[in-house]
């Protein structure tokens, strides 16, 4: 554990800003573009080999991801190695664009923020591969699935490894391209390719913001890439202008993120298969939000205004998901909603400042974990009672399905911040850093506390109503349509085992990570390490106020769901939960919105398009073939023609010339 | 008593021109001394061995010219500097692919020549010569004789060579435009249009050459060049001169309104053949026309810039206009040239450094995704009733649906079509921009902007191809008109003495025959796969390409 220690022990700062990265290009360094290339090939090979590696082709979409998590491994005990201050590193892998003023080279940029995702994705990316292999195992177009999957690994990697902003906004369409069509996979399901085309128009709608941001760097900066952007001196730029750099990078992370008021498409992003819903929709895709704005802190820094509307997004869209998961039946949107609140979490987190970005992105990482745990779990239960996915329908699965039971049960405890395991020690910091005033304004800490407290009783109730709904309580279950019961069963071992590597994950990580500050020292040379005041209220008192808030929505779900009887058909409820049901109507609000006027101007511009350009264009073109025709007249076939026609244009250019000259 | 001084030769610089004239000449030899069952092989590969040779020198001659920037060779009867040597070796090369088309029998085993040129068509003398298999291997001399005129062109550095070098690249054109296996009225027709037109022009380009000299005293360019820099008062006799001069390489080139010939005789010469005439011709053509505008008539610029710009603008527009309303490939493919003369008109008008290398890299780009496009037309051929393959299936609805059937194929020919187009990712696209900036360069921005406009109109009827050959149904039935054997309802028509305006009518024939794509003797895969690429690579990396050719790119006064 030498190396551990080492890392955690790393050299004190004293309030510092982050590190400037060293070009590197020699050693375990060199092969670094490997994971990207690694998967990013595979997928190919799987696309282009078609139906002739349907047999092995999944077992390569593993081995690739494997192999880019082994690369990645290499590379991370490498930088341990380093000292903490000299582990920002740029690898260059040529020049992408040389145009005029702008150039930009392709690189790699190897810094402890973009080795935590790396790890992340491409661990919890494997696991999820071998549990693909067996839950997809049905499908005809299981390769396909894998190809996808190993495509969405290369982005997201390109996301987090990019060194300027463009090359990010490839990995951050790549990653939206991925979900988008593992979404869709089932696409002969038309509710499924709707879903699948919500997400993507959803998306795009963030992709302005990225796209507004890289336009206005590039305006401001004279560049694109982290080292001009963010290594440039923020004080000789108006606060203005960051703030509306600031508020662009917002907008993209909202889409990417599922924040308010772009996360309507996260529920129905679940059509795709369980494995998708895991990995992109709750461990790393969607988070992709914090990471970008992480990523931006300096600018962040700078500009309040925008750190505040962070914040407020955060806030909002942390209860907006903690109240419609409470609401939900199905077990996949239950756990999206989840999904949506505790990266509202991170988003709030990441608003903080200084004081919160290690906290975001330590919660983003334990959260991986157990969220990711869970919806295998919601896989596995899937499995197990022919892809039924209403809770009102499952009940009393704990004894059947004990590896399920247990590892979703590890889940469960870290989600609600239940000490010693993960949640805990993200959460709880998240909570506390919350009540620490910004600028002195003491108002702010106790209403984002306030919100942020709040939240871990609303996720408490329904995180364990989900979870009592799921596993206690009496059997409902549904009769198959030819009559006979249904035999709930566990999962085969390939699914089994990465729910019980990511549940061992849930309990300990935090453990691990938290103890004695490891995960934001090893964050320091990114985020910067900053001396920060002290909560309004005391942390024990905090974490005295969680705890009980904590377990009264646990016992109030017990309550509720495990010793009364729930019933099959979803009683009419209070005006709130009925509105919860729909998502507190933003499909309602979003169609009245924009949907209807946009297409009310879809028509008319269709309508204009008809009649008056494409008027002005077919008339050009006819009177040009018009034209034609007429000049085609002169091509006689008679040389004497011809020839009078030579003369004819030598006299008048000659002609022409004389009279000029004279 | 004058004694005869023998003039200095310069053998190395001129060698890239005397292996393939010396190689025509010996062909000539071949012809007569080779067993007729050899003499294609031999042929074929002596003159591919002199083009390859040609440009091997050319290569040789490369770095002494980039660092010494060229010398005179032969007095001052030829000028071997950086623009000679990009030309002869695009010429040289452009040739080499064009010679694999020629020489591919395709499947049907018949070369695209008339099994005995001087019989008359339709006469029983034809077919008994089509029925001993006779071949016309003159075709490879002619060839080589062309492309040596071709290669002195762009060279000559007084204009009495100019017009010898005009002639003896000529002369065989016409021969081999007359020469087709099919059709042969046409081509015959073509031919003779196309002889009496050169001939019409030659006669202008002379005229201008002796005003030129009326008023300068000499033939040499550098010394027209020093008594135009600074023209008097007398000087309409040298404005007509150059005028005449200039009508003589625009005719060459295909510029409107010396194009007449271009739709005829593109439709009229065998297939081969006009590929290789549109490519090699052009290029050589505008090298000349670029040495005469740059190093012997620049103190003309402002007194000629209106014929140059007028012609640029009537070019464009015309050859993209009826090019739109052309309903046979070969002419359309002929307007499309001219169009694309008016494209390189700009770069040429530019009158900049940057313009001759824009324009050296075009007629590269150019020539390549024409030879390559009549590659194609070449092998895509009709059907009879009795399903014995005929001629080239031209008309263009006989194209619908060919993407599907051929997709390797018809993959190509849209490929060419979107460099014509100038789409980008393909190399027409950098030439494009290459001599547009030019123009814009040199103050030219109208023509730059009509040049622009035009190619927007130019890409609707090459998409229109691509769209037909992909998303159209092939015609399922033979449309039930005449089913007559093209060559025949020429000779109906010629006979019947109505008109002999044969080219236009045959290009309005409604399609009677089915359509269907002959395998190649793997010449023609070769030359099309190289124009593929061709296009492809100087499309993605132009920039090497784009550097040497800017090195080589000084006139040497």
């Amino acid at each position: 554990m030498n190396t551990l220690t080492s890392w955690a022990t790393s050299a004190p700062f004293a309030d510092i800003g982050p590190a400037a990265a060293e070009p590197v290009s020699a050693g375990i360094y060199a092969v670094a573009p490997l994971l990207v290339g690694l998967p990013l090939g595979s997928a190919a090979l799987l696309l282009l080999l078609g139906r002739r590696s349907d047999r092995w082709g999944h077992w390569l979409g593993v081995l690739a991801s494997a192999a880019a998590f082994v690369v990645g491994l290499l590379t991370f005990l490498a930088m341990l190695d380093r000292d903490a201050s000299n582990r920002v590193l740029d690898v260059r892998v040529g020049d992408w664009i040389d145009a005029g003023a702008f150039h930009l080279s392709a690189g790699m940029r190897l810094d402890p923020l973009s080795m935590t995702f790396v790890l992340l994705v491409t661990f919890v990316g494997t696991l999820i591969h071998v549990y693909s292999v067996a839950y997809m195992d049905h499908d005809r177009d299981r390769r396909r699935f894998f190809a996808y999957l190993n495509l969405f690994v290369a982005a997201m990697l390109v996301l987090v490894l990019a060194d300027s902003y463009l090359l990010m906004f490839v990995g951050w369409e790549g990653v939206g391209l991925a979900s988008y069509l593992l979404i869709g996979f089932w696409n002969h399901r038309t509710p499924y390719a709707v879903a699948a085309k919500k997400a993507f128009v959803a998306n795009r709608i963030g992709d302005i913001g990225l796209i507004v941001a890289l336009g206005l760097m590039f305006a401001t900066f004279g560049g694109v890439d982290f080292t001009t952007v963010l290594g440039a001196n923020m004080s000789g730029v108006s606060e203005a202008t960051l703030t509306g750099i600031g508020l662009m990078l917002l907008l993209a992370a909202c889409g990417k993120s599922a924040q308010f008021p772009l996360q309507s498409w996260l529920g129905d992003a679940m059509a795709g298969p369980t494995p998708v819903s895991a990995l992109i929709h709750a461990a790393t895709m969607v988070t992709a939000g914090v990471y970008l704005i992480v990523r931006s802190a300096p600018v962040f820094d700078a500009a309040p205004t925008a750190q505040l509307v962070v914040v407020v997004v955060g806030a909002i869209t942390l209860l907006f998901g903690a109240i419609v998961g409470c609401a939900k039946d199905d077990i996949k949107k239950a756990l999206a909603a989840s999904t949506m609140s505790q990266i509202g979490y991170m988003v709030l987190a990441a608003g903080l400042g200084p004081v919160g970005y290690a906290f975001a992105i330590f919660h983003l990482v334990t959260h991986g974990f157990f969220k990711a745990g869970m919806f295998l779990g919601a896989g596995s239960v899937m499995h197990g009672m022919d892809d039924q996915v209403d809770m009102r329908r499952f009940g009393g699965l704990a004894r059947y399905m004990k590896i399920t039971y247990v590892t979703f049960g590890l889940g469960w405890l870290a989600i609600l911040g239940v000490p010693p395991f993960s949640g805990f020690w993200s959460k709880d910091k998240i909570i506390e850093a919350a009540f620490i005033p910004t600028d002195g304004h003491t108002w702010r800490a106790w209403l984002f506390g306030s919100v942020a407290l709040l939240g871990a009783g609303i996720t408490a109730f329904y995180m364990s109503r989900l979870f009592f709904m799921t596993f206690e309580g009496e059997r409902r279950w549904s009769t198959r349509t030819d009559g006979s019961q249904q035999h709930p069963h566990e999962a085969p071992a390939l699914m089994t085992w990465p729910m019980i590597i990511l549940a061992i994950g849930s309990a300990g990580l935090g453990l691990v990570l938290g103890l004695g500050n490891r995960f934001v020292d090893w964050l320091a040379p990114v985020t910067g390490e900053h001396e920060h005041g002290e909560p309004v209220l005391a942390p024990g008192v905090l974490v005295a106020l969680t705890l009980v808030l904590v377990v009264v929505g646990a016992v109030l779900a017990w309550r509720r769901y495990a010793i009364s009887t729930v019933p099959v058909i979803p009683p009419v409820g209070t005006a709130l939960t009925r509105a919860a049901r729909v998502d507190l109507y933003q499909d309602a609000v979003n169609d009245a919105l924009l949907v209807e006027p946009g297409q009310h101007l879809t028509r008319s511009l269709v309508y204009v398009d008809k009649t008056v350009v494409d008027g002005a264009t077919v008339g050009v073109g006819q009177t040009t073939v018009g034209l034609g025709q007429l000049l085609r007249k002169t091509q006689t076939g008679y040389v004497r023609s011809y020839a009078a026609t030579m003369l004819l244009g030598l006299v008048v250019l000659v002609a022409t010339v004389l009279v000029i000259q004279s | 008593m004058s004694t005869f001084t023998a003039p200095h030769v310069d053998w190395a610089h001129l060698s890239p021109v005397l292996i393939v004239l010396g190689a025509a000449a010996i062909g000539v030899l071949l012809e007569a001394f080779v067993p007729a069952r050899l003499r294609r092989t031999v042929q074929l590969s002596f003159s591919l061995a002199a083009l390859a040779g040609a440009l091997i020198a050319v290569a040789a001659l490369w770095s002494g010219v980039k660092s010494s920037g060229g010398v005179h060779v032969l007095g001052t009867a030829l000028v071997v500097d950086g623009p000679t040597l990009v030309l002869q070796g695009t010429i040289a090369l452009l040739a080499i692919v064009a010679l694999l088309v020629v020489a591919d029998r395709t499947s049907t085993g018949e070369d695209a020549f008339a099994p005995s040129a001087a019989s008359v068509p339709g006469s029983d003398y034809e077919e008994a010569a089509r029925r001993l298999g006779l071949q016309q291997t003159e075709v490879y001399p002619l060839l080589l004789f062309a492309t040596g005129g071709m290669l002195i062109f762009p060279a000559t550095a007084d204009l009495l060579t100019l017009f010898v070098a005009l002639e003896v690249l000529s002369l065989p054109l016409y021969l081999l435009t007359g020469m087709a296996r099919r059709r042969r009225l046409l081509s015959q027709e073509a031919a003779m249009k196309y002889f009496l037109l050169g001939a019409f022009a030659s006669a202008l380009m002379l005229f201008g050459i002796a005003l030129v000299y009326g008023y300068s005293g000499s033939l040499s360019y550098a010394t027209i060049a020093s008594t135009t820099a600074n023209p008097t008062g007398t000087d309409s006799l040298l404005l007509v001169g150059a005028v005449m001069l200039l009508v003589g390489l625009l005719f060459k080139i295909g510029a409107v309104p010396f194009h007449a010939w271009t739709p005829d005789v593109y439709q009229g010469a065998p297939t081969p053949i006009t590929g290789f005439m549109a490519a090699c011709t052009k290029v050589a053509a505008f090298g000349a026309l670029l040495r005469v505008v740059y190093t012997v008539i620049p103190g003309l610029k402002w007194d000629l810039d209106v014929v140059m710009w007028t012609v640029t603008i009537l070019t464009m527009v015309v050859g993209t206009v009826i090019a739109m309303v052309q309903t046979d490939m070969k002419r359309l493919l002929a307007y499309s040239s001219v169009a694309h003369a008016g494209f390189i008109l700009t770069g040429v008008v530019a009158l900049t450094p940057g313009g001759v290398s824009a324009v050296l890299f075009y007629l590269l780009v150019y020539g390549a995704a024409t030879i390559g496009a009549f590659g194609v037309v070449w092998l895509v051929r009709e059907r009879d009733a009795d399903g014995v393959v005929v001629g080239e299936a031209t008309h263009l609805s006989q194209w619908a649906g060919l993407g599907r059937r051929h997709p390797w194929l018809a993959g190509s020919f849209a490929l060419f079509l979107l460099s014509f187009a100038g789409i980008p990712l393909t190399a027409g696209f950098v030439g494009k921009f290459g001599v547009f900036s030019a123009a814009v360069d040199g103050g030219a921005w109208p023509l730059a902007l009509l040049g622009v406009l035009a190619s927007a109109g130019a890409a609707f009827f090459y998409v229109r191809i691509v769209v037909l050959m992909f998303f159209s149904d092939a015609p399922t039935e033979p449309a039930a008109g005449e089913p007559l054997e093209p060559s025949t309802q020429a000779d109906v028509v010629l006979e019947g003495g109505a008109t002999p305006a044969v080219a236009t009518l045959v290009a309005e024939r409604a399609p009677a025959l089915t359509t269907t794509v002959v395998g190649t003797e793997g010449w023609a895969t070769v030359s099309i796969g190289f124009c593929v690429l061709v296009t492809v690579l100087l499309g993605v990396f132009p920039t090497p390409v784009l550097d040497a050719i800017a090195h080589m790119s000084t006139f040497l006064p």
